[in-house]
């Protein structure tokens, strides 16, 4: 087994800003805006990282797909304790369609091309709330799939994951080469050190096309509005339980 | 704080909290005019929206008013690159205690004509007058903001770093704060905040603001390197996204919040010449010795101010006694101030001495019999009991 580990890691409009639609509601407003790596993206990072401190795995590559601002949040996963960065270069109109068929589609040929024996992926991104890239890139390499992962842990050649579902949690055991999606509790992401950010600045960050790992980005899907969701409407005070019976079936509620 | 705002015996309470109106906001010359009762933190909303920030903000943000701001001069963290309300406070309304309406209300940030007067109603705490609606000169919001958070060795170390800071990021350099081992320990224990870095007997929070992310980054990156490589510092943690900064200086805004679980809390806004900030602190550790639970020292390190904090299980009046007026001494010895941002209010209006002449302090008492003969401004407060 390689021992190499692909952590995918997506830049996303911090959860903190105030999200605006664009006057023409062709989508959300990203120019001047604050950008993140995504938070359960952290998570696997932090996963990864802990797996290479514990020598079950011997290095943790981080990959992002976007336009050159992708560089920054592989640095942040660099300064996490990621070995190396792969940023696959994805810009324009390419960008705004990217989803998920496309980024596992890119993830399965860098698993092949980089010999992973693991990938760790966020559960799901928080603008888009897909939950559909870790999935789709087990489905294209025919590999298992441990998904809301809350414990992840590696048994010789197998990986036992614990997963939050509806009725509680499930445990299984999955063979490796294998991809992993994590949830909220699986980890706290550690501060980045500043020591790990010097460093970082020094780790190798590689460059590669779509095209040359024979991915065609073409979108199946197309945008066709983006709407901030309803204005909620102010209640009303009423004096009595009368009064009340009496709103409610004037509103038709009941 | 001080129980500037507390009615103690048999006044009438008056409040501006309906007075919330926004009334002009000038784009190019930053320059936002409102009613006294508009929230700190809807101001602050308000212009971000446009693309500007209040010039303070304070840990009270979501329930203080700026007429109450601007009446007691409040500081807060930004104090360093802003300036305090003297300096961002353009022009003031006011009520004289004679029914009067005192209108210095202009929107210009140059104006030499006669006496400066809103200089001597901005933080006279509401004895002199009722401000009923402010102009503030409002920064434009930075575009790149870091937020550092650093462990030192030494307090010497601290100041070091604080020089270093200031030569090599210069005018990004939006604050610096510390806060001591004890407030963290005080913070893991109370509110179960996590250390962000390792054990370290001081920790510093740096922000700063800029117009350029990749200029600022790089003057941050210097800092940083050279901070790291000459020992200044030895741990530390930095932040560039909103989630993470608010994590970083929540470290440092909640520290009072972890006091007052920790039990009945004695609290002193000294202002000291920077290099004997600490000194106090140890100093009071040494002399209260058993006595104290915790005794902490945190604060707006950049403008020489300290917060001293000291805890016991309940109030204490032994305990008082030997704070107080050691405490006092102690500053006036440094020829310090016994309140550099909380004001004298009810509780330290008889220590006015210890940072004021008697020459002094009987001249605001001329000035306050001849704008309130009748004493009817929020009495028992600001001016000593027995005025010498």
């Amino acid at each position: 087994m390689s021992g190499r580990v692909l952590v995918g890691v997506k830049r996303v409009i911090d959860y903190a800003v105030k999200i605006r639609v664009k006057p023409d509601n062709t989508g959300v407003v990203t120019d001047g805006v604050k950008h993140s790596m995504n938070p359960f993206c952290e998570i696997a990072v932090e996963e990864a990282v802990k797996l290479k401190e514990k020598k079950l795995i011997k290095e943790v590559v981080a990959v992002s797909c976007g336009p050159q601002q992708a560089q920054e949040t592989i640095r942040t996963a660099l300064a996490m304790g990621a070995d190396r960065g792969i940023h696959v270069e994805v810009a324009g109109k390419d960008y705004e369609t990217l989803g998920p068929l496309q980024v596992s589609k890119i993830l399965a040929a860098l698993a092949k091309k980089e010999d992973a024996q693991l990938i760790i992926l966020g559960k799901q991104a928080i603008d888009d709330d897909c939950n559909q890239t870790g999935q789709m890139t087990a489905a294209l390499l025919d590999w298992p799939q441990g998904t809301f992962a809350s414990e992840v842990s590696l048994e010789g050649d197998k990986v036992k994951v614990v997963r939050e579902i509806d009725g509680g949690l499930e445990t299984i055991k999955i063979n490796t080469p294998a991809v992993v999606t994590a949830d909220l509790r699986l980890n706290t992401p550690r501060y980045a050190t500043l020591p790990n950010i010097m460093k970082a600045k020094k780790k190798k960050i590689a460059n590669v096309k779509p095209a040359d790992l024979g991915v065609d980005l073409t979108s199946r899907l197309e945008v066709l509005r983006v709407d901030e969701p309803p204005q909620r409407q102010a209640g009303m005070k009423v004096e009595t339980v009368d009064d009340l019976v009496g709103k409610l079936k004037e509103t038709g509620r009941i | 704080m001080v129980g500037g705002s507390v009615p103690v015996y048999d006044e009438i309470i008056l409040s501006t909290a309906l007075m919330n109106k926004i009334l002009t906001f000038n784009s190019i010359s930053g320059i936002l005019t409102c009613q006294a009762g508009c929230v700190l933190e809807n101001l602050s909303l308000y212009l971000e929206e446009r693309d500007y920030i209040m010039p303070l903000d304070l840990g009270a943000k979501g329930s203080c008013q700026i007429g109450g701001n601007v009446a007691t001069n409040a500081g807060g963290l930004r104090l360093l690159r802003y300036g305090s309300l003297r300096w961002d406070c353009e022009k003031c309304e006011m009520v004289l205690a004679d029914g009067q309406v005192l209108d210095c209300l202009a929107t210009l940030r140059k104006d030499n004509t006669g006496y400066d007067l809103k200089q001597l109603f901005i933080g006279s705490e509401g004895t002199l007058g009722v401000i009923t609606a402010v102009s503030i000169l409002c920064p434009r919001k930075p575009k790149s903001v870091n937020v550092v958070f650093l462990g030192c060795e030494t307090f010497e170390q601290l100041l070091k770093t604080f020089q270093l800071c200031r030569g090599m990021l210069g005018e990004i350099l939006s604050a610096f704060e510390f806060l001591d081992s004890e407030c963290m320990r005080l913070l893991n224990t109370h509110l179960k905040l996590p250390n962000p870095i390792s054990e370290c007997p001081f920790y510093v929070v740096i922000e700063t603001s800029g117009s350029d992310p990749t200029h600022d980054g790089e003057k941050l990156h210097n800092f940083l390197e050279e901070a790291m490589t000459s020992s200044l510092v030895t741990d530390g943690t930095v932040a560039t996204e909103d989630t993470k900064i608010k994590a970083l200086w929540s470290m440092r805004e909640r520290v009072t919040e972890a006091l007052t679980h920790d039990g009945f809390t004695y609290k002193y806004d000294i202002s000291l010449p920077v290099e004997r900030i600490y000194q106090l602190v140890t100093d009071m550790r040494e002399h209260l010795g058993d006595r104290a639970k915790s005794v902490v020292g945190y604060g707006h390190v950049g403008d020489g101010n300290l917060h001293l904090n000291i805890t016991s299980p309940a109030k204490d009046p032994s305990l008082l006694a030997a704070i107080e007026p050691f405490v006092y001494e102690w500053t006036a010895s440094c020829q310090g101030s016994i309140s550099a941002e909380h004001g004298l209010g009810l509780k330290k209006r008889n220590y006015i001495y210890y940072s004021k002449s008697s020459q002094a302090v009987a001249l605001m008492g001329d000035i306050k019999a001849m704008l309130d003969p009748k004493g009817i401004l929020n009495p028992y407060k600001t001016l000593p009991d027995n005025m010498k």
